[in-house]
């Protein structure tokens, strides 16, 4: 997030695209709740009528997929209208041309065929969006999870430029990071291309940087491997070794069958983990780890705020602190690490190698975490990036880009959208939600959510078992006949193995991130 | 400017006399008052004599004017406060020591609450409780010597929070907390006929109702009517020791107290004023700690042999996999070795994971969740 989750509540507007907040994160829900009851507007972008849509003055349901038409329709009226804030644009920006000539070509009435929205209310949108200033953009991964995924990123940034609202309080481009330390994990570097702190690794300052810091020589130059190409390496043989660490790939990559046949190609697998999961049925080697409140150390969250997590009772077993395990394997290849706690890996390691965060130590964050950039220990942290249009690299620059549909729509065959996304009651496979008391009782089995309209046209009642198919596989789950969903969309999530939305979901990815397309493949749906 | 017990304090316009004097360190009781949310006056406990004026005024809904003089102890607040206690106090299923008068009379009420209530308990709120707190400190006592018959009964059909409306004082911070605070809108006052009452959705069950178990009304209730039900019976307080963490959750990283007894967490609760959820919690936060006590957890490395999973001793398995990797890294380079962390787990161990990678295995193959 450019900016934090404290200004929700001081807000004017809100621009919440492919965000389910109030279920994947339901207390930030809460303040954006909040400033609306106050009186900030709120206008909400997404395919699913789901509940913050009760708080909005404007909904536009956009079919699946079309975001960046709708977004660049949007900003053809901006343009087109003279609404956007040009002294923002000219003092702070490049490319204003090429966005302007990119836009273009996205006139209201063309993005209507697209999007599904009517040009009048997109022009509407667009009006709304530039009466009030600063507007504050949320996004989740309706819009990162597409084969168009980085565009999509990109055009919610050209949007939130050229209504001048970046760098300023209650502005902001603001992804809600899906899991607890997402944010975290990138910072250190658990990244195929750079170190901690965003050090790109193709550079030879950096290397030897680390090199001087990690006492070895040679560290490797070029960018490494992403996901879903360790997965195609298991099956070529080209990735002998394969270390997975508290992810349960079995149940989360689009396409399980095509996973578990990856999963099962391999030679050697090693899982660290709390549990035995769907995954670690084809490990070779299990280390079990120590969970959530059995060891020190921090987490950083959306809006970039390191917080100390700390020890409540012991690890069961034999079970160890993570990086301990991951020292123990260094030590016998022959690195001996000082670093014997999770302070010292921060406070002597982590935060003198990254400059970010270079401030944040443990005794400063006993209580409230700091948010980075915090260059020292002085700082006292930063709530909004690039303050008073000031970017990393100088100035804004537009990235005009084009819409492109899913890799897979709806046909004859397969005449529904599925999407995809999270419940309130669970996390992800379970692993852990499915193992609190009283959590299985408020949300016990998957269902294929469907509207009222289709239902009705197929004789669906609630509860009645469907068939739920696509090129992939095929479920049999009960079927939730809601308004959420709009005519033509089977939505579903991942959270329990039977009726697992990944056993249909497409393994297509975005080009450049490689995230797949959860959010939209073809599927038939037919009552058992 | 303005008085408080005779100390000159400087306010800010907009600033209530309870906003003042708790600025001060001068104390003032509250009940229904919950920070953050529109002053109700409902318990009439934080009342305070101002000078000139005929009538008590409620501090958390009286704002300051210049010159104000304000007494929060006088003999009148005092009476004041003490019935208004007693009227709490008898007004429902308060069987804490407060209760009646004489040792007989006390066990008797005791056995009759016992036999009225659904389950055969005290009052789970014990030692938590703010009306018991204060009815010690003013020292009073409810009128009733036997115990009142349960109207409602107990509601206990949801898996997390117990309702008993026979202990509920119509503070209405709960009322508060989900409409104002979580913006749930699932309980409301209502009315049952001449009585008024705390109602979920149409007057049924939080089950039924729009509740999604956040739990803010049991952490804002300050009397026993609303209960954790998986805490039920588990705490007394001055047992526990809080410990400040960071939810295991989504990305909002919200701040919490684990109440840990004995070395188990048995119930936790938002950092009241904590960055960035001040306080606010949602369902799997709050109830969504026990997985780490499940018996299927993982206690010992495991190797697989004759294609089953062994339990194996860490030098075996660190062994193993080291002498692996080394011989992969031999025979086809370090390229041949990839990796995946984990956005849930710490930093530290993100970092040190990719330490792991790239300085002693030389390769940059590693990844993990960051853009789904």
């Amino acid at each position: 997030m450019t900016n934090s989750f404290g200004e929700f509540s001081k807000a004017k507007m809100f621009l919440v695209i492919g965000s389910n907040m109030t279920e994947a994160h339901p207390v930030a829900a809460t303040f954006l709740k909040n400033a609306v009851e106050k009186g900030a507007r709120l206008i909400v972008i997404d395919p699913r009528r789901h509940k913050l849509v009760d708080f909005a003055e404007l909904h536009l349901p956009l079919k699946v997929g079309s975001d960046i038409a709708l977004i660049n329709g949007i900003m053809h009226v901006l343009i087109k209208e003279g609404l956007y804030d040009k002294a923002f644009v000219s003092s702070c920006c490049v490319g204003f041309e090429e966005l302007k000539e990119k836009v273009e070509k996205y006139p209201p009435e063309k993005v209507a065929q697209i999007s599904g929205i009517e040009a009048e209310t997109i022009r509407k949108a667009a009006r709304i969006l530039a009466s009030v200033k600063p507007v504050m953009l949320c996004y989740t991964l309706g819009i990162t999870e597409h084969t168009c995924g980085k565009n999509n990123v990109m055009d919610t940034a050209n949007l939130q430029m050229l209504l001048g609202n970046m760098g300023k309080e209650c502005g902001g481009v603001n992804p809600l990071r899906g899991q607890n330390n997402v944010q975290g994990a990138c910072d250190c570097g658990a990244l195929p291309n750079v170190f901690p702190g965003y050090q790109a690794v193709t550079d030879s300052f950096a290397r030897k940087k680390f090199e001087k810091s990690w006492g070895v020589s040679d560290l490797p130059s070029e960018n490494g491997l992403m996901i879903p190409q360790m997965m195609d390496g298991l099956v070529n043989g080209k990735v002998r070794g394969f270390y997975i660490f508290g992810e349960n790939l079995a149940n989360t990559e689009p396409d399980i069958k095509k996973v578990e046949h990856e999963l099962s190609s391999a030679e050697f697998i090693v899982c660290q983990d709390i549990f035995e999961t769907e995954t670690t049925r084809f490990a070779h080697v299990v280390f079990p780890a120590a969970a959530w409140s059995e060891n020190d150390g921090t987490f950083t969250n959306s809006e970039r705020r390191v917080s100390r997590v700390r020890t409540a009772s012991n690890p069961p077993g034999y079970a160890k602190p993570n990086w301990w395990i991951f020292k123990q394997i260094a030590q016998r290849m022959g690195h001996h690490w000082k670093s014997n706690s999770a302070q010292e890996i921060w406070d002597n390691e982590i935060s003198m190698l990254a400059p970010n965060l270079g401030g944040i130590k443990y005794n400063r964050i006993e209580k409230d975490g700091l948010q980075w950039p915090c260059p020292d220990t002085n700082h006292p942290g930063t709530c909004v990036l690039h303050q008073d249009g000031e970017f990393a690299c100088g100035l804004g620059v537009f990235n005009p880009v084009d819409w492109t549909p899913p890799a897979e729509v709806p046909d004859e065959t397969y005449p529904f959208v599925l999407s995809t996304g999270r419940r309130l009651y669970h996390y992800h496979t379970r692993t852990q939600t499915g193992r609190c008391e009283g959590l299985n009782e408020l949300l016990g089995e998957e269902t294929a959510d469907i509207s009222p309209e289709d239902a009705r046209a197929m004789g669906i009642s609630f509860n009645d078992f469907v068939k739920v198919k696509s090129r992939r596989g095929e479920v049999c789950i009960k079927a939730r006949i809601t308004p959420e969903v709009p005519k033509g969309m089977v939505w579903m999530a991942f959270h329990f193995r039977e009726g697992n939305a990944n056993w249909l979901t497409n393994p297509a990815f975005d080009p450049q991130t490689l995230t797949a397309e959860y959010k939209a493949c073809a599927v038939a749906l037919e009552k058992v | 400017m303005i008085t408080i017990n005779g100390r000159d304090c400087i306010f800010q316009p907009g600033e209530t006399i309870l906003d003042i004097a708790t600025r001060n360190r001068v104390e003032i009781p509250t009940i229904c008052y919950l920070k953050r949310t529109t002053p109700t006056g409902n318990c009439g406990i934080c009342v305070v004599e101002i000078e000139g004026h005929s009538d008590l005024s409620l501090s958390c809904s009286t704002l300051a004017k210049t010159g104000m003089i304000v007494q929060t102890d006088s003999p009148r607040v005092v009476s004041q406060r003490k019935t208004v206690l007693e009227q709490m106090l008898s007004s429902g299923n308060h069987n804490c020591t407060i209760g009646s008068s004489g040792d007989d009379a006390w066990t008797q009420f005791q056995m009759d609450v016992e036999s009225n209530d659904d389950y055969e308990t005290l009052c789970p709120a014990w030692g938590e409780c703010k009306l018991q707190e204060l009815a010690y400190k003013y020292q009073v006592q409810g009128k009733h010597t036997s115990a009142p018959a349960r109207k409602i009964p107990l509601e206990l059909d949801n898996p997390m929070i117990i309702r008993d409306t026979s202990r509920c004082i119509m503070c209405g911070r709960c009322v508060a907390a989900c409409n104002e605070v979580q913006v749930n809108r699932a309980i409301a006052f209502g009315d049952n006929g001449n009585e008024k009452k705390i109602i979920a959705g149409k007057d049924d069950s939080l089950m039924t109702s729009d509740c999604v178990f956040c739990g803010e009304c049991v952490q804002a209730c300050p009397v026993g009517a609303l209960v954790e039900k998986k805490a039920l019976n588990a705490i007394r307080p001055w047992e526990t020791k809080k410990i400040r963490t960071t939810c295991p959750y989504c990305g909002v990283g919200c701040q919490q107290w684990l109440h840990v007894k004995e070395g188990k967490i048995i119930k936790v609760t938002g950092v009241e004023d904590g960055k960035p959820n001040q306080g606010r919690l949602c369902v799997k936060g709050r109830f969504g700690y026990d997985f780490i006590y499940s018996k299927e957890r993982l206690r010992t490395p495991l190797i697989r042999e004759n294609n089953e999973l062994r339990k194996a001793t860490w030098d075996e398995a660190l062994d193993l996999v080291a002498e692996k990797f080394t011989r992969i890294i031999k025979e086809d380079g370090p390229h041949a070795l990839a990796g995946v962390s984990c956005a849930r787990s710490i930093n530290e161990d993100s970092y040190q994971m990719q330490k792991l990678f790239r300085s002693v295995f030389k390769t940059n193959n590693i990844d993990h969740c960051a853009r789904t």
